[in-house]
């Protein structure tokens, strides 16, 4: 089973191996996925009642695709665990968070300490991004809301 | 000018403790130079030739008095005493020390500037019209919208892994200043037919080894889509960006190769979607940060005569001021291009920095721009100061008569500093500056922007350039090829090659008789660009090469 080291959810890890985007396509009882950086993440639109797990796979921390990835499909409803693995960093995490992850699994052990201080590094945001803080321009304007 | 309130310098300070942290991971070994270096890509630290550089951002190019001074301040205390404005409107200092990055980022944090996003795979620091807030020909001040996208660009955890590197333009009037449809993303703010604002959006132009000027996506985002609508373009491009090849990682390579019917449809498709999503600030927002940029309160009643019985003064009020929206007032520019070998294109010394700090301070409403022809301009000068204001600067050696002459050279780093580059920028430059240094030469040439890049990568705009000059390695020699016919302003065209390179002292032979044959063949008020559009390569080439 993955060993999840960062995951900010209650239910259980879900032990089902991530089958690849066409993979899972094709078996109707497939509950986890995994999601390469040139892959289609709405192409998992049509599956999200079944889906457990979504992994992407950064397999280089300079390749942002999968951030977008992570927040097309939280904004089309996916509840379910969204975990990112790979080449990830420290400085990576907050940014992680932010478009909806809600489990990260790096290929090389973090220092937890580190890890820590880099989940917390943002006191606020200035961008909506659907991961529930509420940006800065809202904060500036809650009592101003239609003004 | 933009004030921060508690929460953007939070957010300042905050990204000073995260890349202290950083530095110090790295000093220590725990974090890889591979690892490194995307990071402080980020916060505008290169590793050049001899030293790291550090690129400050100035956002849309408008800095206050105070923030001048700690430019200067900066250049003393952890450079060699100078800095070098860039053609994004930014400051770099070229001899800096990693270990001291982290102390001069919180020294700018002070003064509510930073070095976020100067450099990197991100959107970087958003440019804008020099002249904005200060010039009649503008619909509106676009440094508003601008600063709405620097915050919202500013740590989009989404956007911080581009294909490539993505810059925005912000500009206001018809007259181009900031070569807009130059930018990944230019925006004019334009009126529609209901005498509404909005943002026309440019995308896809860039110079580079593959220059295209940007084709327009949209020609109205109403203002309370501005964020949605840039949310989505840089969606679409995230994940379909070409990230095989970094030569054809630009937006404008996305663009060109989907057609820009193709990309608009994916980008209508996605900003349909994201206007449920919730993501858009208020307009309650975009009227607080209009607040900052109202204009300072101009004396009435002034008079518009100027004393020109100093021909030394006429001279640089003639070349170097430019008409200002309120009566009696100009706007000034301080050339940072001095004649011949006196002087680096783009580069002012500590001491120099802080007298153009004092004297906006003193003419200007505390306000000074960055321009992106690597000059400074003081937007708000009472006419009536003038005079004196100029005297300010012949004393710092910084009153050179030359704005938009053959001698205000945009040039690259070239390969004196950067790591990059195949042939030295600065002394072609310098050498160019010294064969027309003559004021009846120049003045006789009048307007003609000359811009010189180093190497393919085109830091010096040399595509843009009426004349431009690509400096290339050709068997372990520098080699300067000459372009023609370039502009970056309203009627945007890419400059075309004319043949074969000269040597070092060959171009400089080649661009004599290039103007040469302009001064012989134009006819009334043709500038050099009009008079070659008019007349074309042919004559050109054989004068260059007959």
């Amino acid at each position: 089973m993955a060993d999840v080291p960062f995951r900010f959810r209650s239910d259980d890890v879900v032990a089902d191996p991530a089958v690849t985007v066409d993979a899972f396509a094709a078996q109707t009882n497939a509950t986890a996925v995994r999601i390469e950086p040139g892959e289609d993440a709405r192409a998992l639109l049509p599956f999200l009642d079944r889906l457990r797990l979504v992994e992407v796979n950064f397999p280089t921390f300079t390749d942002g695709r999968g951030f977008s990835a992570a927040r097309v499909l939280r904004e089309a409803g996916y509840t379910g665990e969204l975990r990112a693995v790979g080449d990830i960093g420290v400085d990576q995490l907050s940014h992680l968070r932010r478009c909806g992850f809600d489990a990260i699994a790096p290929s090389a052990e973090l220092d937890p300490a580190e890890a820590a201080t880099a989940f917390a590094v943002w006191p606020e945001v200035y961008q909506a991004t659907g991961d529930g803080r509420p940006p800065i321009w809202a904060l500036r304007h809650t009592a101003g809301r239609g003004k | 000018m933009y004030v921060y309130d508690q929460y953007d310098q939070a957010m300042v300070d905050a990204r000073v403790a995260e890349f202290r942290d950083q530095t110090r991971r790295r000093i220590e070994g725990t974090l890889s130079e591979d690892k490194f270096r995307p990071l402080r890509l980020q916060n505008g630290l290169y590793l050049q030739l001899h030293a790291y550089m550090l690129r400050v951002a100035v956002p849309y190019g408008t800095l206050s008095s105070a923030q001048m001074r700690v430019l200067g301040d900066i250049a003393d205390k952890y450079d060699r005493g100078y800095g070098h404005f860039t053609t994004r409107q930014n400051i770099q200092y070229n001899w800096i020390k990693l270990e001291d990055a982290p102390d001069i980022l919180a020294d700018l944090a002070k003064v509510e500037m930073h070095a976020i996003q100067t450099s990197g795979n991100c959107i970087r620091n958003i440019s804008s019209d020099h002249y904005a807030g200060a010039t009649p020909d503008e619909i509106i001040d676009p440094r508003p919208y601008a600063e709405l996208l620097r915050q919202w660009s500013s740590f989009h955890p989404e956007f911080l892994a581009l294909p490539r590197k993505f810059k925005i333009a912000v500009i206001a009037s018809e007259t181009d200043r900031a070569a807009m449809r130059l930018h990944d993303i230019g925006i004019r703010m334009v009126h529609n037919d209901a005498g509404e604002i909005g943002c026309a959006f440019y995308v896809g132009g860039g110079m580079g080894r593959t220059p295209m000027i940007a084709p327009l996506l949209n020609g109205f985002v109403p203002l309370d889509h501005l964020i949605t609508y840039a949310e989505a373009a840089l969606r679409v491009y995230n994940r379909y960006g070409r990230r095989d090849n970094k030569y054809k990682a630009r937006i404008k390579i996305l663009v060109h190769e989907l057609g820009i019917d193709e990309y608009r449809a994916q980008v209508e498709a996605e900003f349909a979607h994201l206007q449920t999503q919730g993501i858009e600030p208020p307009i309650a927002e975009l009227e607080r940060i209009k607040a900052y940029f109202v204009d300072p309160t101009f004396e009435t009643g002034l008079s518009d005569a100027i004393d020109l019985s100093n021909a030394d003064f006429a001279r640089w009020v003639r070349a170097n001021t430019a008409p200002h929206k309120a009566p009696g007032y100009a706007i000034a520019t301080i050339s940072l291009k001095p004649l011949g070998k006196a002087g680096i294109p783009g580069d002012a010394t500590a001491d120099q920095i802080r007298t153009m700090a004092d004297l906006a301070k003193a003419y200007s409403f505390d306000e000074l721009r960055v321009t992106h022809a690597q000059n400074i301009v003081l937007p708000h000068v009472k006419k009536a100061d003038l005079f004196a204001l100029w005297q300010g600067l012949v004393a710092a050696d910084l009153a050179t008569a030359n704005l938009d002459a053959i001698t205000d050279i945009i040039a690259c780093p070239g390969l004196d500093y950067c790591s990059l580059a195949n042939a030295r920028s600065i002394p072609v430059a310098q050498k160019i500056s010294e064969r027309f240094a003559a004021s009846a030469k120049q003045d006789a040439i009048g307007e003609l922007k000359l811009k010189i890049s180093g190497c393919i990568n085109a830091c010096g705009h040399h595509h843009a350039g009426h004349i431009g000059i690509l400096g290339v390695d050709r068997k372990g020699t520098e080699n300067y090829q000459l372009l023609l016919g370039g502009s970056e302003g309203a009627d945007t065209s890419l400059a075309t090659i004319v043949g074969p390179g000269f040597s070092e002292d060959g171009i400089v032979d080649a661009i004599e008789k290039a103007t040469n044959l302009y001064l012989a063949k134009r006819e009334d008020g043709e500038r050099f660009l009009d008079t070659y559009r008019r007349i074309g390569m042919a004559p050109f080439k054989e004068t260059i090469y007959g």
